[in-house]
């Protein structure tokens, strides 16, 4: 590699070097499609072998094509083109570690939901004379959970809370669509098209009959959630990790991406782990991701890690933010004020959801409830099915904030 | 002038002769795109020099720079082509007032290129006198997905197609380079046409030497001083630290104030050149400009 070589000899041996390369690039989690693979090796042919640095960057620009990835290439490059059978070898040495949890933990879930389908389904009760009703205001079809509905996730039984589960994977949370600026036919539009106007008329020799007309196209908006997983939030914030999970699910359209995170003592995405099919599987990759489940919270310090380094990039498109927290804040209160505040400048709407509500004499009394209410476009309970399901009120209304505001006042 | 470069140094000494320096990996990146013929597509925080590189590229290689400024609602009459539909209107009511009114004649002359108003893509596709031209899609992030799948087909094949003249293929492929802020992710399908290239915060003696070429008339020692300043700015935590462009834009400052050196009171004075969130000036104004300062003045101390 160090020999100068006359560009346009690229001999087999480097070829299946470079292929060798990719291979070991996927297997650390890098997406590397074939027609990189060639455009690297016509890169390398074009650029020559003159320095090593050279040969890297040549390699990197064409077979890399995220930022989160570069660290990675970084490694790999720096091992394998020392020795390439070292790599092999340290990836031999790690892949029972590495594929064995997944491959341990599939058969179990597939085990559950396979039983879940064929074994012991709970009986269906006759239809009730309110479903229509039901149906109608909350988006709720489940079976015999009538009883679960008001019932506190915290005070289920096991049982109880695999029978919810189930009742929150069909919950649906419809929101209001936004107005894009693009346009779409439409027959009774208010934009007149005169591109489909003039053609239309061409069809009849220049004759304008009437006018096309276009209205702007819509599309729903990005979900984003900050999911508090500390201690006092554990079983809450689990089942709204399904919810979460059910709507990324869904394909009725009903939002655009969503976007997860968790926090605790300190923020993490969890938006690819709940890109598992399987629930169970995306919730153990949940897991895995956020360690810092049953922490303390320190909310203010987990916004700012939010607001600094990823609101540009999910809040661009006009997203709808869930917090989903207790308000129970550790940290210092000023900086929640700050950053709840630089939170809900940056989006559409802001959504508090707190399991706290499902008392009836709650006060915001807590420093962090204090800080954060004022901020919030609108503040809603998510204690119990009957609240989620209620949802979507939260998203076009203010919720209960506006009387606990007041009473903050007096 | 005009000749795609040989090699890599040549590549860097061609941008340098547009003062723009780059490192090497990116004039690697940019040597291979020219080369091969493939987009470049630059990502990277606001003001580190994405847009310049194509502007220096068209400059040095003395090739025309078509920009299309990507925005959300972006469609095809604005970044192709439209009708002009005017002149197409006055040329029916004038075949009709001629009694030629023939439908296929009409058809023909009505969708000819003299009533086509060319777009950015389109131009970038037609022959041009002086070589390819430079066709910069500028913070691609900011428009929506279907038009980024609608780019896929301009890139790869470098055709755009308008229903009534059929596809229009460029002779010789431009030169294109894509920007991204990273606002959102741009999707990976069109990422895999191009090559990538992240641009980072450049080092000091980097930033010394782009600061050199882009204000020669601030003296080393002033130069110096900022370029250490806005360092240790960059490893404080901002919600918007300042990039290479806020630099230029503060040693410009300093210049038209005639400062030779930097103060605690110029600094808070100026801070609005530099940081452009007013939670990140409360928090830098005052005390904490003066420890940088101090903080950068040592670290020249020990270095020079």
């Amino acid at each position: 590699m160090t020999a100068a070589r006359r560009p346009g000899e690229v001999d087999g041996r480097l070829v299946e070097n470079i292929v060798h390369f990719t291979r070991a690039l996927r297997k650390a989690g890098v997406k590397v499609g074939t027609a990189q693979v060639e455009n690297a090796v016509r890169a390398v042919e074009a650029a020559g072998f003159t320095h090593r640095v050279d040969f890297y960057h040549t390699l990197r620009a064409t077979l890399i094509n995220r930022a989160s990835d570069l660290e990675i290439y970084h490694q790999i490059f720096a091992m394998f083109w020392r020795d390439p059978d070292f790599l092999e070898h340290m990836i031999h040495m790690l892949s029972p570690a590495l594929r064995g949890q997944p491959e341990d933990t599939r058969p179990k879930a597939a085990e559950r939901r396979a039983s879940d389908a064929l074994g012991d389904r709970p009986e269906r009760p006759p239809p009730k004379k309110d479903r229509q009703e039901i149906e109608i205001e909350a988006h709720l079809n489940w079976s015999d959970t009538e009883r679960l509905r008001a019932m506190d996730f915290e005070q289920m039984s096991a049982a109880e809370l695999a029978e919810a589960t189930r009742a929150i994977r069909s919950l649906r949370l419809p929101v209001p669509p936004i107005r894009t600026r693009r346009q779409a036919p439409a027959p009774h539009g208010r934009h007149p098209d005169i591109h489909a106007t003039l053609r239309r008329s061409l069809r009849r020799g220049g004759e304008i009959d009437r006018l096309s007309t276009t209205r702007p196209r819509q599309r729903p908006p990005d979900l984003v959630a900050l999911c508090d997983i500390s201690g006092s939030m554990s079983v809450y914030s689990r089942m709204l990790m399904h919810f979460l999970h059910a709507l990324g699910q869904s394909q009725d359209g009903a939002w655009g991406r969503i976007h997860s995170f968790t926090f605790g003592t300190r923020l993490s995405n969890v938006t690819r782990a709940l890109h598992h099919k399987d629930p169970d599987l995306a919730l153990e990759a949940v897991g895995r991701e956020a360690q810092d489940w049953r922490g303390g919270t320190r909310i203010g310090e987990a916004l700012e890690r939010f607001n600094k380094d990823w609101s540009r990039r999910v809040l661009g498109r006009g997203a709808v933010v869930l917090l989903i927290s207790d308000g129970l804040e550790r940290g210092d209160p000023d900086l929640l004020n700050q950053q709840a505040e630089r939170l809900a400048l940056s989006c559409r709407h802001l959504i508090w959801l707190n399991p706290l509500l499902r008392f009836d004499g709650f006060a915001p009394q807590a420093g962090g409830i204090r800080a954060l209410l004022p901020h919030v476009d609108s503040f809603a309970a998510c204690h119990s099915l009957d609240t989620l399901a209620d949802l979507s009120s939260a998203l076009t209304g203010a919720g209960h904030k506006t009387r606990l505001l007041a009473g903050l006042d007096s | 002038m005009g000749e795609i470069p040989s090699s890599i140094d040549d590549t860097i000494a061609l941008l340098n002769g547009q003062n723009y320096v780059c490192g090497r990996d990116l004039g690697t990146v940019a040597f291979l795109a020219l080369r091969l013929g493939k987009p470049l597509f630059l990502e990277g925080e606001a003001g580190v020099g994405k847009t310049e590189i194509a502007k220096a590229l068209a400059a040095a290689l003395g090739r025309r720079l078509i920009r299309l400024q990507c925005y959300e609602g972006l469609d095809a009459a604005s970044a192709i082509y439209e009708w002009n539909f005017s002149a197409q209107m006055i040329a029916i009511r004038t075949a009709e007032a001629t009694g030629g009114a023939d439908r296929a004649a009409l058809q023909s002359e009505l969708f000819s290129e003299d009533f086509l108003i060319r777009r950015p893509l389109l131009e970038a596709m037609e022959p041009h006198a002086e070589g390819p031209p430079v066709l910069l899609i500028d913070e691609i992030d900011r428009t929506d997905e279907p038009f980024e799948a609608f780019l896929l087909e301009a890139l790869s094949d470098f055709q755009v197609t308008i229903p009534e003249l059929g596809p229009i293929r460029a002779p010789e492929p431009p030169i294109v380079v894509l920007t991204s802020n990273r606002t959102r992710e741009v999707h990976d399908a069109l990422k895999r046409r191009c090559l990538y290239h992240w641009v980072d915060y450049p080092s000091f003696t980097r930033e010394m030497e782009i600061l050199r070429a882009r204000v020669p008339e601030a003296t080393d020692a002033l130069s110096a001083e900022i370029v250490a300043f806005v360092q240790s700015l960059r490893g404080a935590d901002l919600f918007k630290t300042p990039g290479v462009a806020e630099s230029i834009d503060w040693a410009r400052c300093l210049i038209a104030l005639d400062t030779v050196a930097l103060s605690p009171e110029v600094i808070s004075d100026t801070l609005g050149g530099l940081l452009k969130y007013q939670d990140d000036i409360t928090r830098i104004a005052g005390a904490e400009a003066t420890r940088l300062l101090d903080e950068a003045k040592a670290r020249l101390a020990t270095a020079g």
